[in-house]
């Protein structure tokens, strides 16, 4: 009564699509046993080594070599590229093992069907049964597919460089080999006296720098927004449109405009200011100057979203309640304490951490307005602009540094997953998934 | 208003008077908002006035005397496309950006669909999954993936870049599923019951139905692979390959004292259509916004 089942799953673990072609669906058995034959095909060409290269990094270093009469540079094994191309056949490998135990599962489902006395379905039906059941599964293989090998594989790479020694001048390959070290970057970044001063220098700037860019855009968009909303004021869409164009223009040049403007010697800024008589400030090269620059440079850019989706719950909030407060004679005021802060407050909060978020990974803005400058002798590669994700691109494009980039990406990382993760289970819309079930 | 309530209360002949204050200070602090109103638009107009104002005028410098120049002169903008491979720029930022942009709205909004009307197994992993993925640093997985695509063989091509920026698209699933989660079910049941297949109510219900969200993910997403220049400048290695937002950082970088009214002459003609997209479609773009935050 009950063989087909096990036949047909013991035929499909020996070898893919045996155990479908023994239920009589040949054509999905020949496609998937010729899935099998080339992963096979695969797996003999590429495990070994990949294996390998993941296990030793490489074992035979750039070397001069006797070439007939002449020594010559012979090139070595390029750790790195080993690495990647390690992990590459890896995930090839677990994705091809998951169709293994599909394959398996699916040859004993349609197994049990025919001990029930059913009939498998034939290629057509399993393709309309594959596009009507399983849609969600077809359209979300593509984008997690490439989340698969352009994200998750980065970031597994990013992490295991943190427990290499890959950085310049000793262990840059394809000179040098890079080795596993385990958690001496980690414990170098923590316990040497420099680098550890520039980390929480450098750290203490980002949060800081985090909370006052998302606080001054937000609270300069919400007061633009009252401003522009009150009663009376006329041409409302027109104030709105001037307003807009912050967010339209792109960012990357309106950031290179600035750097211009707030040049100290030829920029239009101080040039006014000396018209007045006073001496302008170092904008962009001093220490403080600086920081309140890009704060002033990065309320530009961002009060426009704050704006524009502080009027779109403004217009939300219903009329009658602020009729129902001035029967009660409330002022102005407690209008907006009581009744318009909440109401922009609770639709807006979620937005509010993700811009948070955003903030601490705010690259463009640090990088192209000073670029971490200006220089700070006390800090390893690191200026006193320089956030987390600036001061990691300088270490690693710039300076070879890649196992301390990899620790700080990981640290970056671990704060801003764990702050969306519960941000984003807090939202109404990830709640509401319960209801469903 | 409290104001009201003094005003009841106060003997009617000085009642006039209060009335008139109350209006002498609603229209002092109407005029102080126009005035703040008109603070604000030169604050944020000045550094687009300053830099078209700046690519017309004769020289080099970026010292000048006057906001507005004595004489006008084109000759920065011709010196772009003479100077630099600026047309070809432009070409093939442009193919990178709307090619990028077809495929990671439909990406994005077949993810967001299959999230927001499919149940299967393992969703919620997913949705956390894909989320949190989105919060890595790119940077650190730039050497990953220029290694990835130098085994593909696509380094120093265009391609690279639209793969990359569509790839990593359907991370920003969240207001494509807010946004259908609005749509009411009824409709793609009676579609179902009409024999109407899955491809058949994504296209023919949920796209025209969320032509706003459409408008501004499109926008977005050009305007995202128009602005990149930080993956652009690794991938690009080659002076004709480059995109413009690489070729005017490099202008800057490079040549800039001299040369400062050619960059804004090519600051000018770069933002000139991106912000006229924007303008354009300002109404689908907040609609867009907002639908963000409302579903949260």
């Amino acid at each position: 009564m009950r063989k087909y089942r096990i036949n047909a799953a013991v035929l499909s673990a020996i070898g893919m699509g045996l155990g479908q072609i023994y239920n009589r669906q040949f054509a999905k058995g020949i496609l998937l046993f010729l899935l099998y034959i080339a992963g096979i095909y695969f797996a003999i060409q590429n495990s070994g080594h990949a294996l390998w290269g993941l296990m030793t990094l490489g074992e035979k270093k750039q070397h001069l070599e006797l070439v007939g009469k002449i020594y010559k540079m012979v090139p070595g094994d390029h750790s790195i590229f080993l690495l990647v191309e390690g992990l590459i056949v890896l995930f090839a490998l677990i994705l091809l093992l998951i169709a293994y135990i599909l394959n398996i599962k699916d040859a004993f489902v349609n197994g049990r069907l025919r001990d029930q006395g059913g009939k498998p379905n034939n290629f057509t039906q399993t393709l309309l049964y594959i596009n009507d059941q399983k849609f969600p599964h077809i359209i979300l293989s593509p984008p997690l597919l490439f989340a698969f090998f352009f994200s998750v594989l980065p970031l597994v790479f990013s992490i295991l460089l943190a427990f290499t020694n890959y950085s310049s001048p000793k262990h840059l390959p394809p000179a040098n080999l890079v080795d596993w070290v385990g958690f001496s970057a980690f414990k170098d970044l923590f316990t040497l006296s420099a680098w550890a001063k520039t980390f929480y220098g450098v750290f203490t700037w980002t949060i800081i720098w985090a909370v006052l860019s998302t606080v001054t855009t937000f609270f300069g968009g919400f007061a633009v927004a009252l401003l522009v909303q009150q009663p009376g004021i006329r041409f409302k869409a027109f104030w709105r449109s001037i307003y807009m164009l912050p967010f339209a223009i792109p960012g990357f040049v309106s950031l290179l405009i600035m750097r211009n403007m707030f040049n100290s010697q030829f920029g239009p800024i101080n040039q006014y200011l000396r018209w007045f008589g006073i001496p302008g400030p170092e904008w962009l090269s001093d220490p403080t100057w600086a920081k309140a620059t890009i704060l002033m440079v990065n309320l530009w850019l961002g009060f426009p979203v704050s704006m524009l989706l502080i009027i779109g719950i403004l217009t939300t909030i219903p009329r009658d309640l602020y009729e129902a407060a001035e029967v009660d004679g409330a002022s102005a005021f407690q209008k907006f304490r009581k009744i318009t802060f909440p109401s922009v407050m609770f639709a807006l909060s979620p937005i509010l951490i993700g811009q948070f978020a955003g903030n601490v990974n705010n690259f463009n803005v640090i990088y192209l307005m000073t670029g971490g400058n200006p220089a700070n002798s006390e800090y390893q590669f690191a200026g006193h602009t320089d956030i987390l994700i600036t001061w990691l691109y300088n270490l690693s494009i710039n300076n070879g540094k890649y196992d301390f980039a990899s620790v700080i990406g990981i640290i970056i990382f671990i704060i801003l997953a764990s702050f969306s993760i519960w941000n984003f289970r807090r939202t109404r819309m990830f709640k509401e998934e319960e209801l469903y079930r | 208003m409290n104001n009201l309530q003094t005003h009841l209360n106060t003997p009617l002949k000085n009642r006039a008077k209060i009335t008139l204050g109350y209006k002498m200070r609603r229209t002092i602090w109407l005029s102080i908002s126009y005035l703040l109103l008109i603070l604000i638009a030169l604050y944020v107009l000045y550094p687009a006035l300053w830099v078209i104002l700046a690519s017309f005028r004769p020289g080099t410098a970026l010292f000048s005397d006057q906001l507005v120049p004595t004489r006008f002169t084109l000759i920065h903008y011709r010196e772009l496309f003479e100077m630099f491979p600026f047309a070809r720029w432009y070409v093939s930022t442009l193919k990178i950006a709307i090619v990028s942009m077809v495929f990671s709205t439909l990406l994005v909004l077949l993810t967001g669909y299959a999230f927001s009307r499919f149940k299967f197994n393992g969703k919620k992993k997913l949705m956390s999954g894909l989320f949190v993925l989105g919060m890595f640093p790119s940077f650190m997985s730039m050497i990953a993936v220029y290694i990835l695509l130098l085994n593909m063989n696509l380094l120093n091509k265009h391609s690279a870049l639209m793969l990359v920026y569509s790839a990593g698209a359907a991370m920003g699933y969240l207001l494509v599923k807010g946004y259908f989660d609005t749509i009411p079910k009824s409709l793609e049941e009676a579609a179902r019951i009409d024999g109407a297949s899955h491809w058949t109510i994504f296209f023919r219900i949920f796209l025209p139905l969320s032509r706003p969200l459409i408008v501004f993910l499109s926008v977005t997403s050009f305007a995202g692979a128009f602005n990149d220049f930080i993956f652009a400048q690794m991938v690009l290695r080659t002076n004709e390959q480059k995109t413009l937002a690489v070729g005017l950082y490099n202008m800057v970088s490079g040549q800039f004292a001299t040369q400062f009214t050619i960059f804004a002459a090519g600051c000018v003609l770069i933002a000139l259509p991106i912000t006229v997209l924007f303008m354009i479609f300002q109404r689908f773009l907040v609609e867009g916004l907002t639908a963000g935050a409302d579903k949260g």
